[in-house]
């Protein structure tokens, strides 16, 4: 088994995919020659061939057109949209189309479509280079929503992506990318869509979270443990939709304290939703008011004042020792 | 279709009837450019900035089109653009902070929109001040700068389409530097021109040599006196090479022919061309040329000076000015990201 960064994992997925089964397209700005603004897409071009891995024109909105029409005549688009603040022009495909179609049919159209899509702050990235809109992908019917925060998981919840009959958005946090090593196994597997994992295990409070800010909870809990104040729980939903409200229930009822962390920002965002799923699964067990820590209600800002911007350690440790005093 | 579409270049005939204190000017702002694009590639690989997007090789057409305008004119930029910023009135400090990851403080009497990050959604804003000069009765105008990729996005046709509608005083001026990151223009467009785009929306096209700065600021002067007489809007296509990486942070040599860049280098530079043409109508003179250089070097290390002297940015910056009338909950969020600096 190989270790890779979560970069090489999706880039050795996306070539099994493409030498598994010949209606997989690879397509997107830059996918092709550079392979990717990120690399995702490396080689990719030279082995399956450019009928099979391009590059469109520039045009989002064309790029998941295109995608949706793919699917339902008989292909197995994988789309990439370069930043998430780039997905804009695209949105209308997605809301008005990709996420209706199987509804309006009545289930005779479905749109088995992959979209791929770098998010996430925290690399001093260029303005608009950096943002997170899961709660509008999550809010638009008819869409699965995938975030791994592993190599493994970006491997399994991409595969599963492309097994999904619905259309899927693989959101993939940037900071990520080549921050850490795992052993990804080289054979074919899929990580289910709709279940979240304990990312680590602990008695005392639950951090719910995604993406990048697996990472700082990480960090946070291995803080606390260290100076013995505390033994956290992290749970990494891995799925924005289908929520596992199973798994949320699951641990705020052993630990009774949950803080929701997530880089968006805080009013609207899917803290919300799982504030509320904490409350319809786990309310009697709850001992502290639930707090969130998240983004500030601003545009993401240029990048001097990013560290102010995206929670970090020593915020969220404040919000965990809030809640743990109740 | 390409010979109907004429590509207008200046250097290559006789003498031009441009002033020629306008000529040596516009071929200083191109030194002052370049001088300037190669300090901030350097102020990059040192840390001192982020991520930066120089305009190498496409000076003609920056600053020849912003010298065809009025500074009552707008301007409605892409990420590439300081250089016709900075001829329409923006600092050049303003720039270096800008790309430190700062929001340089605009001064209102600036007719320029902020750089557009994201392709060709703004072109309708140029629509609009268009239509905004129209209606208000003024004979303004407002030029929009993007790039051959632009094309491809559905908002650079509504805007040409609402423009060609409204009769809008608006000029749409497209940079084809050839790529579009790592696609080159051919495979952005089976058009054999961009300019041949402005006949399906009924308005004015025309083709520049864009490595001419005396041709571009004839072709740009000459579609800004239709859009100020009531005659609408022009599409210009602007035929330039980008001659660095697209950013910084991008590599050419992944996707680019070597000979074809060598080419562009060596034989079509913006500046040797015009500089040599300016020798050749004893208007340059060799100690001119170093003392130019010499100028825009130590201008430029004032304006780094000036950036770099500013105090850091405090957490409250961010929102400032979100809203006019900020909501209540912002001195909330704004204290708990104060607090948590403070004792971090
Ligand atoms: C809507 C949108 N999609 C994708 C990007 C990412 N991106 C930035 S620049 C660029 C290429 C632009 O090429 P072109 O329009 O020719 O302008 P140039 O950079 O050559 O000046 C791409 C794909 C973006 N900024 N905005």
């Amino acid at each position: 088994m190989a270790e890779r960064n979560m970069i090489g994992a999706i880039n050795g997925t996306l070539d099994q995919l493409l030498a598994e089964d010949a209606r997989v397209m690879v397509f997107g700005e830059d996918v092709g020659k550079n392979g990717g603004v990120f690399r995702a897409t490396e080689h990719l071009q030279e082995r399956h061939g450019d009928d099979r891995v391009f590059d469109t024109p520039l045009a989002e909105s064309g790029i998941l057109g295109m995608a949706i029409g793919m699917a339902v005549g008989g292909l197995k688009p994988i789309a990439e949209i370069q930043f998430m603040g780039f997905l804009y022009p695209g949105l209308d495909q997605l809301m008005s189309h990709a996420g209706r179609m199987a509804a309006r049919t009545q289930g005779q159209v479905n749109v088995p479509l992959v979209v791929r899509v770098p998010f996430g702050g925290g690399i001093r990235a260029p303005e608009q280079h950096a943002d997170s809109i899961e709660a509008v992908l999550v809010h638009t019917p008819g869409l699965k929503v995938v975030v791994p925060s592993t190599p493994y998981d970006a491997k399994g919840l991409l595969t599963a992506a492309l097994d999904d009959p619905d259309p899927v958005v693989v959101m993939e946090p940037i900071r990520l990318y080549r921050l850490g090593r795992q052993e990804v196994p080289e054979e074919r597997y899929t990580v289910p869509i709709g279940s979240a994992r304990v990312a680590r295990p602990g008695k005392h409070l639950t951090v719910i979270t995604w993406g990048n800010m697996v990472a700082v909870a990480l960090d946070a809990a291995r803080a606390l443990a260290e100076q013995g104040e505390a033994d956290i729980e992290v749970l990494d939903l891995r799925s924005l939709y289908p929520l596992d409200r199973e798994a949320i229930g699951e641990s705020v009822n052993k630990t009774g304290r949950a803080v929701v962390l997530h880089e968006a920002p805080m009013t609207g965002g899917l803290g919300g939703e799982v504030v509320a799923a904490i409350q319809e699964t786990a309310f009697w067990s709850l001992r502290a008011p639930v707090e969130r820590v998240t983004g500030p209600d601003v545009p993401y800002p240029p990048y001097a004042w990013e560290d102010f911007y995206l929670p970090n350690r020593e915020r969220l440790v404040e919000a965990v020792r809030r809640t743990l005093k109740d | 279709m390409s010979e109907s579409w004429p590509v207008v270049e200046v250097l290559s005939g006789g003498a031009s009837d441009v002033p020629p204190e306008v000529q040596r000017r516009l071929y200083e702002d191109m030194i002052l450019l370049r001088t300037f694009d190669e300090r901030a590639i350097n102020l990059q690989r040192q840390g001192r900035i982020g991520t930066f997007p120089p305009s190498l090789g496409q000076e003609a057409s920056e600053i020849g089109s912003a010298h065809a305008l009025r500074r009552s004119d707008w301007v409605v930029p892409s990420y590439r653009d300081h250089g016709a910023l900075m001829v329409h009135g923006l600092p050049l400090s303003n720039v270096v902070l800008f790309a430190m990851g700062r929001t340089p403080s605009l001064s209102s009497a600036l007719k320029a929109l902020p750089t557009s990050i994201p392709i060709a959604t703004h072109l309708p804003h140029a629509v609009g001040l268009a239509v905004a000069a129209q209606k208000l009765g003024t004979d303004d105008l407002a030029m929009a700068y993007f790039g051959d990729g632009g094309t491809s996005e559905g908002d650079f046709h509504e805007a040409l389409n609402f423009a060609g509608v409204y009769k809008a005083p608006v000029i749409f001026f497209c940079q084809n530097n050839g790529w579009a990151i790592s696609v080159p223009r051919a495979r952005q467009t089976a058009s054999e021109t961009l300019a041949q785009k402005a006949v399906a929306y009924g308005i004015a096209g025309r083709r520049v040599d864009g490595n001419d700065v005396l041709a571009v600021y004839q072709v740009v002067g000459e579609a800004a006196a239709r859009a100020r007489r009531g005659e609408g809007p022009t599409l210009i296509e602007s035929l330039t090479y980008r001659l660095g990486p697209h950013t910084t942070a991008d590599d050419p040599s992944r996707y680019r022919p070597a000979d074809e860049y060598q080419d562009w280098k060596e034989s079509r530079d913006p500046i040797q061309r015009m500089g040599g043409y300016l020798m050749a109508h004893g208007l340059l003179t060799a100690e001119d040329n170093q003392a130019i250089r010499q100028a825009a070097q130590d201008r430029i290390q004032a304006e780094v000076e000036a950036a770099e002297a500013l105090a850091p940015v405090e957490p409250g910056g961010m929102f400032q000015y979100v809203f006019r009338q900020p909501p209540g909950d912002f001195a909330t969020q704004q204290r708990r990201i104060e607090e948590a600096v403070s004792r971090g």
